[in-house]
């Protein structure tokens, strides 16, 4: 926990001259209580017509069937299981973020945590809509719930892990909403203190009367530490329950043991990708720069690296078993990966999330803003197919050589897929509008002792050691927005 | 550093007389006594088995004590800068542990005492009686040579990172500086990836192997979080008991609580690990999968099978959910002793039905030899400890952990 005695040596995780707690107000609220500019325009319209032609897909594979879709006898589950598994895993980032950064009190989750979270909220979201698009029937969703028969459904399957994944994907929802809410309680209370009229209204409804006492302060704080408690095994259980949809068939490529924590780095690993492709963006449109700094933008692209690493390890336990175990099946599902008719999408796979992934070894790469991006967006390439190589190389050349398929998507595949995006950035961008994207409450703990006028002050207040002063000064090289003579002030 | 306003001597070293180095040379001699009496009343293999089992756990203790040290370094951890003697003592083992684990595998080996499923008269030869076509299947990667080469290689680059990150440390407290902080961070990541990518590959051969048609890919990161765990608790073990005889006094109880958290949070990943790797094989009922479990539910393990469940998860999570008890260091210690002695009954169910199979025994072989570990680990250990400062006193993180609060 940050404390007066925090090391000289640790980075400021918020930059700027004369930063005040109001200015943290009004820089964070700019996008929130002013009209919108042109650029959140041409976004929201664009994410806009994507989100539309999710509609007009959704709403024609409810009208004609499942078959509308590219499946076939063989490859009975494709595009959409791999883009509802690629949706879930985008959202463990915020949870993590938010909970287990939280457990482990790291403070530069605070200036991040709540963008990452309301990404979760609306990547499960996109995730949800892809179950009930999967049930061919959606007017009886209530089915997976084990509700008496008189409702017209048989009682649920338990032995099944989709009826489990109903459950973890339910339960995981609610709490991440929760928590979710429950940390923007003060915001939206410091909003409606500055809003008139009907806004206030609506944000006094929202804040639930916050008022800010030492009581309140202190039930938040507790409320927050519970709520990241439970989130933390939820976040597990939701990607392993996932991985289990897999992993608990008999089918080569899909029964292994070791899919479970797998799948939850290889989660963890692509939801952090999109947190820095959304905050990258955001942090520059929105002039953020001072509170989501180059040690954000390293720190999280250090995660990316560890997790796709811990994924790289997976992959090459896989491959290692595979031979180990000397089943045939297994050796030839793994080899089917490189040479067989998608290895395009096998390449994609290893090459996106494992070779690519080592370029972040490199500072210059993990502090390059440009490059940061292109392999944020390179991740999310990747795991999309590592989902559509494991499901799909895995079920199109199944035990029976005669029916050997290939799977291609139709229009309404990629519909759906390209719409769910702009449905997620739909919703990004009327968040942005509504709700401040930085939890302001809790960039403003770190005023006092981790910015880096507060480093300064101890730094010209003498004590500290000569080389650990040089150790931060040139750890501040990176930082973007501080320029040269900033840096040279600290030293004078 | 200037902004120092406490009153610990941290120039306080360890030491390593009396009741402790007398207790651990009695513990080293029951052990000594427990293996001659096991080879001369219980058989060669039971012996071996036990001697892999504790040789091991030895080695893993120590293994855990460097990852502890490395991760602290490239999180960039305060807390537990005002600890780090103790994982530091823990890492300087790791050559010898590692020595005495070699010997047991190539001994064990050669006698065809461990690892008889994949090494032995024929069992890659097609015109042997013996021929085992699964085996030789395997035959390019499990072969006398390759297995040993490994274990070599393997064990020696732990070992190298294990002694070098100690040795900057010790180099701290003379220079002082940021020199050695940046070091350790360098070699401290290549640790991490170094094990992190290989550490499965030597569980494989030193453990999975001695069941060797049976496979898990989980296998590896199971036997960390067994690992970690066990270390965890050995690493708090001896800070509680350091304390206890006066020492280290800017270790508090929020220190052991932090301990406690990750003991706490571990505990549960180990048992994610072990019922993902259970589940799934059970769930999909596969022959050659089964096999395993299906041994560890015979009559002679399957009490001892959830035993292991009880005592490693069930336990921990009962008595560490209470936060007064964790920072109670009379509870903690309590839970310490029975973790390690819950992962002792991990790798023995990981390793007797491999090895002696339905003979299984339990009595003054294992008991002493269990004790015999501990002492030859107490004594090298405590010897480490004992010969620098019991503070990293130029640590760039030392006023943070003297503060740690939580």
């Amino acid at each position: 926990m940050s404390s007066h005695n925090e090391s000289i040596i640790r980075e400021p995780l918020v930059t700027g001259e004369n930063i005040t707690y109001a200015k943290v107000t009004d820089d964070i609220l700019v996008s929130v209580e002013n009209k919108p500019n042109k650029a959140w325009w041409i976004g929201f319209i664009v994410a806009a017509l994507g989100a539309l032609l999710w509609v007009v897909s959704v709403s024609y594979t409810f009208w004609t069937g499942i078959g509308a879709w590219g499946l076939n006898k063989t490859v009975g589950w494709a595009w959409d299981i791999t883009t509802f598994v690629w949706w879930v895993g985008i959202g463990h980032a915020g949870t993590l973020i938010s909970a287990v950064l939280l457990l482990f009190r790291q403070n530069w989750r605070n200036s991040i945590n709540r963008s990452a979270e309301a990404m979760t909220i609306f990547a499960v979201i996109c995730a949800a809509t892809y179950v009930v698009a999967h049930m061919g029937r959606p007017w009886l969703a209530y089915w997976i719930f084990p509700i008496p028969n008189q409702f017209g459904s048989l009682w649920v399957n338990f032995n099944s892990p989709l009826v489990w994944d109903a459950f973890a994907i339910s339960t995981y929802f609610t709490v991440s909403l929760v928590f979710w809410y429950v940390g923007l309680l003060p915001d939206i209370a410091t909003i409606r203190d500055r809003a008139i009229g009907l806004r206030r209204r609506i944000y006094s409804i929202l804040s639930f009367g916050w008022n800010g006492s030492v009581k309140t302060w202190q039930r938040f704080e507790i409320v927050c530490l519970i709520l990241a408690g439970i989130a933390t095994p939820l976040v597990l259980s939701v990607h392993t329950i996932v991985s289990m949809d897999f992993a608990t068939s008999v089918i080569p490529g899909w029964h292994t043991t070791i899919f479970p924590p797998y799948f939850v780095a290889g989660a963890i690993f692509s939801g952090f990708a999109m947190v820095q492709t959304l905050l990258l963006v955001a942090r520059k449109v929105l002039g953020l720069e001072n509170y989501i700094t180059m040690f954000h933008i390293e720190s999280m692209n250090k995660i990316i690296l560890v997790t796709g690493s811990i994924v790289g390890i997976a992959y090459l336990t896989e491959f290692f078993i595979a031979y180990y175990s000397g089943s045939e099946y297994e050796q030839y599902t793994f080899i089917n990966r490189f040479v067989g008719p998608y290895w395009w999408a096998g390449l994609l796979m290893y090459g996106c999330n494992v070779l690519m992934t080592q370029f972040m070894w490199f500072k210059k790469v993990r502090t390059n803003i440009a490059l940061s991006w292109i392999f944020s967006i390179v991740v999310n390439i990747g795991m999309w197919f590592e989902r559509f190589v494991i499901i799909v190389t895995s079920l199109h050349r199944d035990y029976l050589p005669s029916s050997w398929a290939m799977f291609y998507p139709t229009i309404v595949d990629v519909g759906i897929f390209i719409g769910s995006i702009g449905l997620f950035f739909t919703m990004f961008l009327l968040f942005l509008r509504v709700l401040p994207p930085v939890a302001i409450a809790e960039v403003k703990l770190l005023l006092k002792t981790q910015s880096f006028e507060a480093k300064k002050k101890l730094i010209q207040e003498g004590h500290q050691h000569a080389e650990e002063i040089e150790y931060y000064t040139a750890s501040l090289k990176k930082y973007d927005v501080l320029t040269e003579s900033d840096i040279k002030e600290l030293v004078k | 550093m200037e902004t120092n306003q406490h009153s610990y001597n941290f120039s306080e070293q360890f030491d390593f007389s009396g009741k402790p180095k007398t207790w651990s040379l009695i513990a080293i001699l029951i052990g000594v006594i427990a293996i001659v009496y096991g080879f001369v009343f219980n058989g060669s293999e039971r012996t071996f088995a036990n001697l892999l089992l504790m040789s091991y756990y030895l080695a893993c203790v120590c293994a855990a004590g460097t990852c502890f040290l490395a991760i602290q370094y490239v999180t960039q951890s305060g807390w537990s800068a005002g600890m780090i003697r103790v994982p530091q003592a823990f890492s300087s083992v790791l050559p010898i542990a590692s020595l005495i684990l070699l010997g047991i595998c190539v001994a064990g080996l050669f006698s065809h005492n461990l690892y008889h499923h994949w090494y032995g008269e024929g069992l890659v030869d097609p015109e042997s009686p013996n021929f085992d076509p699964l085996i030789s299947g395997k035959s390019g990667y499990l072969n006398a040579p390759g297995f040993l080469l490994r274990e070599v290689v393997l064990m020696g680059a732990y070992s190298f990172f294990a002694v070098m990150l100690a040795k900057f440390s010790y180099n701290e407290d003379l220079e002082g500086g940021m020199n050695s902080y940046k070091k350790s961070f360098k070699y401290s990541t290549f640790f991490l990836v170094i094990f992190g990518f290989t550490s499965p590959l030597w569980i494989f051969d030193t453990i999975m192997s001695l069941e060797a048609h049976w496979f898990s890919t989980m296998f590896g990161w199971y036997n960390f979080a067994a690992l970690w765990v066990s270390g965890l608790c050995a690493i708090t073990l001896t800070i509680i008991l350091l304390k206890k005889a006066g020492y280290m006094s800017w270790i508090n109880e929020n220190h052991l609580h932090d301990m406690g958290k990750l003991i706490y949070g571990f505990s549960i990943f180990w048992c994610y690990v072990w019922f993902a790797q259970f589940m799934l094989i059970w769930y999909a009922n596969m022959p050659e999968e089964t096999v395993y479990f299906y041994k560890r539910w015979e009559p002679e393990y399957k009490p001892w099978f959830w035993l292991n469940i009880i005592i490693n998860f069930v336990a921990p999570i009962l008595i560490l959910v209470n936060r007064s008890w964790v920072r109670n260091p009379k509870v903690l210690a309590g839970v310490c002793i029975m973790l390690l002695l819950g992962h002792w009954l991990d790798y023995y169910l990981m390793i007797m039905p491999g090895t002696v199979e339905e003979n299984r025994g339990f009595g003054l072989t294992e008991i002493g030899m269990a004790v015999g570990f501990a002492g030859l680990f107490a004594f090298l250990m405590l010897n480490r400890l004992s010969k620098h400062s019991l503070a990293p006193q130029n640590h760039p993180f030392i006023e943070e952990s003297l503060h740690h609060q939580i």
